[in-house]
């Protein structure tokens, strides 16, 4: 059993982070950890791609003497556009939570959905961007 | 040079390269000229690759002359060339739609970078339908939701940045399950060609990974596709953005990840081990029973109507799906069918909303109370779209319909037939909301001189209305490629 876990450490290391973070991104409320969450969650996926393609002892793919035991690049290239992926969807939330900052004056999930509710007046972001709200 | 044996790439590279000069020129009109180009290019290229694939078989295109498996490789078959179809030519006919309809919604600084986003989705749709590598599938698909994150962002409503937030933590969860399970079957295969890795799973279809990644995957895209209980993410962001983007994305997107899961249950993993070996067919049956009733229900109690069509596409993703589940051949024409079908449909009622939002000032039903006086044209287009929607005979949405209750009988499972026949009448009744408010209220007031919407809103919207009513009464190209293309999925034929 030990044995089984140790061999397989990588993939419980996985397992971990992407439980960790599914969870902040379900459990909190603010829209900054619930990005934190995400980016654990999406990272833990790199290390299922990466951790496999390291072979010990293994060198680049060289075709010549001497070189038998090579480790994979390509899901470390595959890993580098998810990194890109990654990066602009992080980006691209906390554009989102500064503009829902500006439009809502909070970043707590409960409290975006209750200032929804409450009035029945449509609420308007005056002319678009990033303008003053009357609630 | 030939051309003509480079049209697979510049599928995708024509709406791509417009994008960042779209941004470049940063005029608001030579963006939208350029776009629009784009757009109508790609439309003109699926065409013809449509026509090549009827003519010749399906086409495989090495990027760069990588050889496949190991380079990446497009390939057109029957399936992606009726999609590109789809995809393009929703574009072709919402873009001329979006100058006139953003003109009202949008700040005027920000319309070169909604024609940028939109051509970045579009190009990101067109990807995932075109793609023959399951990690490339994944770049198209991540492409097209960040920019249509930003799209639903635009909206006018501040509830349109909640919905495009939470439309991101759930786009991004269901793309990295789609992630996790190419990277177990990478693990498994060594290769990422999605006919390559096909051939070599047949081998192995009960080994553990392979079964993981088929759980991930089926989450990943179910989230993507808005299958319930998955949907969660769709109604607000349908409701909120602008009524261009909403028309192209409930037109557009749902339909391309429908695509993507049909591509891995049948050219991946095979249906022998999708739905022989798992009770695939009864969970994907009872979760979309549970999608057709429940968000049919939900739709009823809508006040605002892009809302409760919203709503009216989770019941219709529910059709979708119901049709996979039957796993034969008619089944699946009547999934594919009624992709086209439920997209023309559901496009034309969005850009019709969205007329109604530029003349009546918004969709709620207490404001377009009447609007069968006002603007008879408009109301009279959703009306038809309804009867779309319903399943009424003449209109594309009977059709796959027909198709589904022949696939439940040819299973002999009479009892679907009342329930496919009893959701229906669910859309009746939400339909019939929009009906009474518009033809047995008299108008506000101060809405009671609202004209009929300008040309250009009007006439792309009618474009969409008329295809409804064209592919109820004319199958050939919708059923005969979905046909063609079930055959593929299921017998291997091309």
């Amino acid at each position: 059993m030990l044995a089984h876990f140790v061999d397989h450490f990588d993939y419980w290391a996985m397992i971990f982070l992407a439980m960790a973070g599914l969870f902040i991104v379900i459990a909190r409320g603010n829209l900054i950890k619930k990005l934190v969450g995400l980016g654990i969650f999406q990272t833990s996926v790199y290390l299922l791609y990466v951790a496999p393609g390291k072979i010990v002892g293994g060198t680049a793919p060289i075709v010549a003497e001497g070189f038998r035991v090579y480790s994979n690049p390509l899901p470390h290239v595959l890993i580098l556009t998810a990194i890109v992926v990654g990066v602009a969807t992080l980006a691209l939330g906390l554009a989102l939570v500064v503009r829902i900052r500006e439009a809502y004056d909070s970043i707590e999930e409960d409290e975006i959905l209750r200032r929804d509710h409450a009035p029945e007046v449509t609420p308007s972001r005056g002319e678009g961007a990033g303008g003053k709200v009357v609630p | 040079m030939n051309l003509a044996a480079h049209l697979p790439a510049l599928q995708v590279v024509l709406p791509l390269a417009a994008a960042p000069l779209a941004v470049l020129l940063r005029g608001r009109g030579a963006a939208f000229m350029l776009v629009t180009l784009a757009a109508w290019a790609a439309f003109a290229v699926s065409i013809l690759l449509w026509l090549q694939v009827n003519a010749s078989g399906p086409i495989s295109y090495a990027i760069g002359s990588w050889a496949p498996p190991w380079g990446i490789e497009y390939r057109v078959d029957s399936l992606s060339a009726l999609l590109l179809m789809l995809v393009c030519g929703i574009a072709a006919v919402v873009l001329p739609y979006a100058r006139a309809s953003i003109e009202r919604e949008l700040r005027q600084d920000v319309h070169y970078l909604f024609y940028a986003m939109f051509a970045l989705c579009l190009a990101g749709l067109a990807g995932i339908a075109i793609t023959g590598d399951a990690f490339n599938l994944f770049v198209f698909l991540e492409i097209s939701s960040l920019s249509s994150y930003v799209l639903i962002a635009l909206g006018r409503d501040r509830r349109a940045l909640v919905a495009a937030y939470q439309y991101l933590i759930m786009g991004t969860i269901g793309a990295t399950f789609i992630v996790v399970g190419v990277g177990l079957l990478y693990l498994k295969t060594g290769t990422l060609n999605l006919a390559d890795m096909g051939v070599r799973l047949q081998e192995m279809t009960s080994h553990r990974p392979v079964l993981a990644a088929l759980a991930f995957l089926t989450v990943g895209i179910s989230l993507k596709l808005a299958l319930f209980p998955l949907h969660q993410w769709l109604p607000n962001a349908y409701a909120y953005a602008p009524s261009a983007v909403s028309a192209f994305l409930a037109a557009t997107a749902t339909k391309v990840s429908v695509y993507a899961l049909l591509r891995f249950y049948f050219s991946v993993f095979g249906e022998t081990a999708v739905f022989k070996r798992l009770p695939m067919e009864d969970l994907m049956l009872i979760l979309a029973l549970a999608g057709m009733f429940v968000a049919s229900a939900v739709a009823i109690f809508q006040h605002d109507l892009k809302r409760l069509f919203a709503y009216s596409s989770v019941a219709q993703i529910g059709y979708i799906v119901l049709g996979i589940s039957f796993d034969s051949v008619t089944g699946l024409t009547a999934t594919i069918a009624h992709l086209v079908n439920h997209a023309v449909t559901k496009g034309g009622l969005f850009l019709l909303l969205g007329a109604v939002m530029a003349g009546m000032g918004g969709v709620t039903l207490a404001r377009v109370h009447g609007i069968g006086r006002v603007m008879p044209l408009t109301a009279f287009g959703i009306v038809l779209c309804g009867l779309g929607l319903i399943g009424v005979p003449g209109t594309a949405g009977f059709v796959s319909k027909w198709y589904l209750i022949l696939a439940a009988l040819e299973k002999g499972q009479w009892w679907l037939v009342f329930l496919i026949v009893a959701s229906s009448l669910l859309a009746v009744a939400y339909v019939w909301r929009f009906v009474e408010a518009a033809y047995f209220h008299a108008p506000r007031a101060d809405l009671a001189t609202v004209r009929e919407a300008p040309a250009g809103l009007a006439i792309p919207a009618w474009t969409l209305v008329g295809a409804t009513i064209w592919f109820g009464l004319d199958t050939s190209v919708t059923v005969g490629s979905a046909a063609r293309a079930a055959a593929m999925l299921l017998g291997g034929a091309p």
